[in-house]
């Protein structure tokens, strides 16, 4: 099937309901979205699909052939996501870094629907878990974006 | 890990250490062009003997150097980078003298060699002893390789090296306003002998260390470019999957469906290893999907089996034999006749406390990937704190010298104490037998649910306390029995009649003027793999004796605070730092109160003393459904000395947040010999909407350096407890707090 992922469509060969965490880091060996838990409790695998933030461990390749997806190796592709990198950065939000792809592609998500979130808006959408505790750092990001 | 330094000289006790300059012995077959540098440790054979484990090649302490021409450094660092910043505080240190802009680093994990034995004789990334150990080592190895490159500068130049000076990445000769690159010097400095001596930096010079540089890996981690254990391909590589027996002392028996499995895409071949199956297939999802399908008959081990898993093991029954297991235990602080004390006290107050077995949910899942090379030897790219010991365990299950075991560290997706050698809990060994078996690399990867079954637990912890107060309610003796086993005596040895460290610390090592005290260890043996949980036995007892101290303050009709001021009257490190604290959250208030929002809250503290730093800390909670809500914590911490204030300040943001995880939502339950939680929805860990504000306060009081990592962690549970049963009434005994009901408040 084709699969289109950060603008480029790939054609890959496996069962419809691998998820499609796996299709991108073994199939097409892009590593910068992670395994974490595998049931769509931690959001490290979070990518965009048409824009929407997703967890891709849980998402059959299947479900989403034709659909636009993005990859945390395109987030600076993205005006959007530029930004939310350059806060990430001047906040000095990741630590061991495992779950900020996810956090970074999940805070585009949002700002790029929303581009004036208030707090409610920030803690409903930024929900992806950090072992780390960068929680305060992420928010920080976030506002300073979202302030512009 | 901090119990493991008691078998340790302290850092600042090591030898006196000089660079000797290893690009001449070809100890790196480095590139050539480039300056290598390392520090030998002349004298420390001696010491090596001296400790419990003494490695065979002469421990150094080393760091690794490399100016490439492009006047950028590739630095070996001795510790793994796993989020505690420790790449970019190398960096600092080592450019601080160097005269090297810290951004103009690359920091590696260095490989396994004695060259880098730099914590008392060995080398571990834990205790939170990195910064610490090694800072006068890398600071020596900065001035030296400066020094080089002077004296090379000199003779092209062919002025006196008096007359050159440096400046970010070249040096320069005022006289003239000539300038030369260190690039372009680095080759020349290579063929010098290290210099003798050399002057260290005034630290009122310092332009990097002591300031908030930027983290050398931010922009990497947010782009999804930092590469993890998991993340590294080679060519050729398979990958696969295990399932473990779900009992530790459990063994592969029959297959019921092995033809079914076989045939399913991507299955390359099914193998039985010690207490797991595995699938080998081409892509990680077909091997998983493959060995979970597989059905196996679990047999049990042959009597004898070491840490053989009773199938009855429950953590009821666990807390329960703890409660059980009588004192009066091996003595690891005595002070005064507590006994004594105690039945001549106006009253006494009794209690005992426990927490529960704990997992480290690092977001990185274990994952190790092997490849035997022709030559017969072996690469291992592996998580891990700890190269060297690592290097003798993979050596030994391949049935190699160590020598033939290259390790690579990549960087760790969080750690906390995951990543050292814990038997059956480390896939390093599987993924060795299976690339032999199939002539190929392979990649394991374990799935959540296998990490959550095979993680090695901070151990349960038990305490009976009991104080003894005077006639004006002020306490003065203290009695305490800590139940169970430790991580430290059984990963590196235990010791006849010598308590384990890592059992009482945080209740031994209390800095209040209680005068008559004895703090004692009751083995325990823990049939569970028990290992290092960030911050060691001061993850909970810590919380034991804080929370037990603020019993005994009212029963003694004390407010904790004031209790706590007049016990370290002698202190004053301590007592500087508690009334930081107090400052930092507006002044003590204990409360209940009422906040503007009208929801009431109260106010908890408590100190610790872990890992060579002092931490005082404040958190105010309140209840909302019956459930504990933490609006903020205020921490004032005391490492002597800093490096960079702005990592300190995220660990400590860290250490909160992991140390609240705790107090509030986790608990590893056994039910049958098996952990009951296998992923994360049965084993919550603290998510965004739980994290309070977190003010920080560095103090410098100058004393001798004192760790970063973990020292933000012991004192949040205590603090918290401590505010819910102000504002309850209720007391805290046991974690997590979610297993408790609150009325409304």
């Amino acid at each position: 099937m084709d699969v289109i992922i950060n603008g480029k469509t790939h054609q890959v060969q496996t069962e419809d309901d691998t998820p499609l965490l796996w299709v991108i880091r073994d199939e097409l060996g892009m590593t910068g979205t992670k395994y974490g838990c595998g049931i769509a409790q931690c959001g490290a695998c979070t990518v965009l699909i048409d824009g929407q933030a997703t967890r891709s461990c849980v998402t059959p390749v299947g479900s989403v052939a034709g659909q636009a997806i993005t990859t945390i190796e395109a987030v600076t592709d993205d005006a959007v996501g530029r930004r939310v990198v350059d806060a990430w950065v001047a906040n000095q939000v990741p630590q061991c870094g495992y779950c900020q792809s996810g956090q970074v592609l999940a805070a585009t998500a949002l700002l790029k629907q929303n581009s004036k979130p208030n707090e409610q808006d920030i803690a409903a959408a930024m929900v992806n878990l950090c072992r780390c505790g960068t929680y305060n750092a992420i928010a920080a990001a976030v506002r300073q974006v979202a302030q512009g | 890990m901090n119990s493991m330094t008691h078998e340790f000289a302290p850092a600042g006790e090591l030898p006196e250490d000089r660079p000797v300059n290893l690009s001449r012995r070809d100890v790196l077959g480095a590139a050539l062009g480039a300056l290598v540098l390392g520090v030998a440790l002349p004298g420390a054979d001696a010491k090596a003997q001296n400790t419990a484990a003494a490695a065979k090649s002469a421990p150094r302490v080393s760091a690794f150097l490399e100016i490439r021409t492009d006047s950028t450094a590739l630095l070996r660092s001795p510790f793994v980078e796993g989020g505690q910043g420790v790449a970019t505080a190398m960096a600092q240190i080592v450019g601080e003298e160097l005269d090297m802009d810290p951004a103009r680093f690359t920091v590696e994990c260095a490989p396994p060699g004695a060259d880098y034995q730099v914590v008392g004789g060995r080398r571990f990334t834990g205790g939170s002893f990195s910064v610490r150990s090694s800072y006068d080592t890398m600071r020596r190895v900065g001035a030296s390789a400066r020094q080089m490159l002077l004296q090379a500068a000199a003779s092209r130049l062919k002025v006196p090296v008096a007359s050159l000076t440096t400046e970010p990445g070249r040096v320069r000769h005022a006289a003239t306003g000539r300038t030369l690159d260190y690039g372009a010097l680095a080759a020349d400095a290579a063929a010098l002998s290290v210099p003798e001596n050399v002057t260290l930096r005034a630290d009122k010079d310092f332009r990097w260390i002591g300031k908030p540089v930027a983290r050398l890996d931010a922009r990497d981690k947010s782009t999804g470019k930092a590469a993890y254990a998991i993340d590294m391909q080679v060519d050729g590589m398979l990958r696969a999957a295990v399932q473990h027996a779900p009992r530790l002392d459990l063994e592969p028996g029959a297959f019921a469906n092995e033809a079914e499995v076989k045939a399913m895409p991507g299955v390359h071949s099914i193998h039985r290893l010690p207490g797991a199956v595995a699938v080998v297939a081409d892509r990680w999802w077909h091997a998983r999907r493959a060995v979970e399908t597989l059905q196996v008959t679990w047999t049990d081990a042959a009597p004898g089996t070491r840490r053989a898993m009773p199938s009855d093991f429950s953590s009821e029954g666990r807390k329960a034999q703890l409660a059980a297991a009588p004192g009066p235990g091996i003595a690891a602080e005595t002070v005064g006749d507590a006994a004594a004390t105690l039945k001549g006290a106006a009253k006494i107050v009794t209690a005992t406390y426990d927490a529960p077995y704990l997992a480290h949910g690092q977001l990185e899942p274990p994952s190790a990937l092997a490849r035997w090379n022709e030559d017969g030897t072996l690469d291992l790219w592996v998580p891990n704190q700890a190269p060297e010991m690592f290097q003798t365990l993979a050596a030994k299950a391949a049935g190699i010298p160590p020598e033939k075991v290259k390790i690579h560290s990549p960087m760790l997706g969080g750690f906390f104490g995951r990543h050292f050698i814990y038997e059956t809990a480390n896939p390093f060994p599987q993924a060795i037998q299976l690339s032999r078996a199939v002539g190929r690399p392979v990649k394991l990867i374990w799935s959540r649910e296998e990490e959550f079954l095979r993680d090695a637990l901070r151990p349960m912890g038990f305490v009976r306390f009991r104080a003894g107060l005077d006639a004006n309610g002020l306490p003065v003796a203290l009695e305490a029995e800590a139940v169970g086993e430790g991580p430290r005596d059984r990963w590196f040895g235990r010791k006849p009649d010598a308590a384990d460290g890592s059992a009482v610390e945080g209740i031994s090592g209390k800095p209040y003027a209680i005068n008559n005290r004895r703090v004692a260890h009751v083995l325990v043996d823990d049939p569970a793999i028990i290992g290092f949980w960030r911050s060691v036995g001061h993850s909970m007892n810590d919380f034991f004796y804080e929370t037990f101290f603020d019993e005994v303050a009212d029963a003694g009709q004390q407010d904790p605070y004031d209790l706590r001021l007049r016990l370290l009257a002698d202190k004053p490190r301590h007592k500087t730092l508690l009334q930081a604290v107090g400052e930092l959250s507006g002044g003590w208030k204990r409360g209940p109160f009422t906040a503007p929002d009208g929801s009431k809250r109260a106010r908890g503290v408590a100190m610790a003393s872990p890992f060579g730093s002092e931490v005082a800390t404040i958190a105010e909670v309140s209840l909302r459904g019956g459930a504990v809500t933490v609006h903020d914590v205020w921490v004032a911490i005391d490492p002597g000395r800093i490096v960079n204030p702005g990592i300190i300040e995220a660990q400590v943001n860290s250490a909160v947040a992991l140390g609240l995880s705790s107090a509030l939502l986790e608990e590893v339950v056994y039910a049958k010999g098996v952990p009951q939680a296998r992923n994360f929805d049965g084993y919550p860990i603290l998510p965004p909407d739980r994290m309070p504000r977190v003010h920080v306060r560095i103090v410098e009081s100058g004393a001798p350096m004192g760790g970063i990592g973990e020292p933000g962690l012991p004192g949040v549970p205590p603090a918290v407890a401590n505010a819910v049963a102000a504002l309850t009434g209720q007391r805290i005994r046991s974690l997590p707090l979610s297993k408790m009901k609150f009325g409304a408040s």
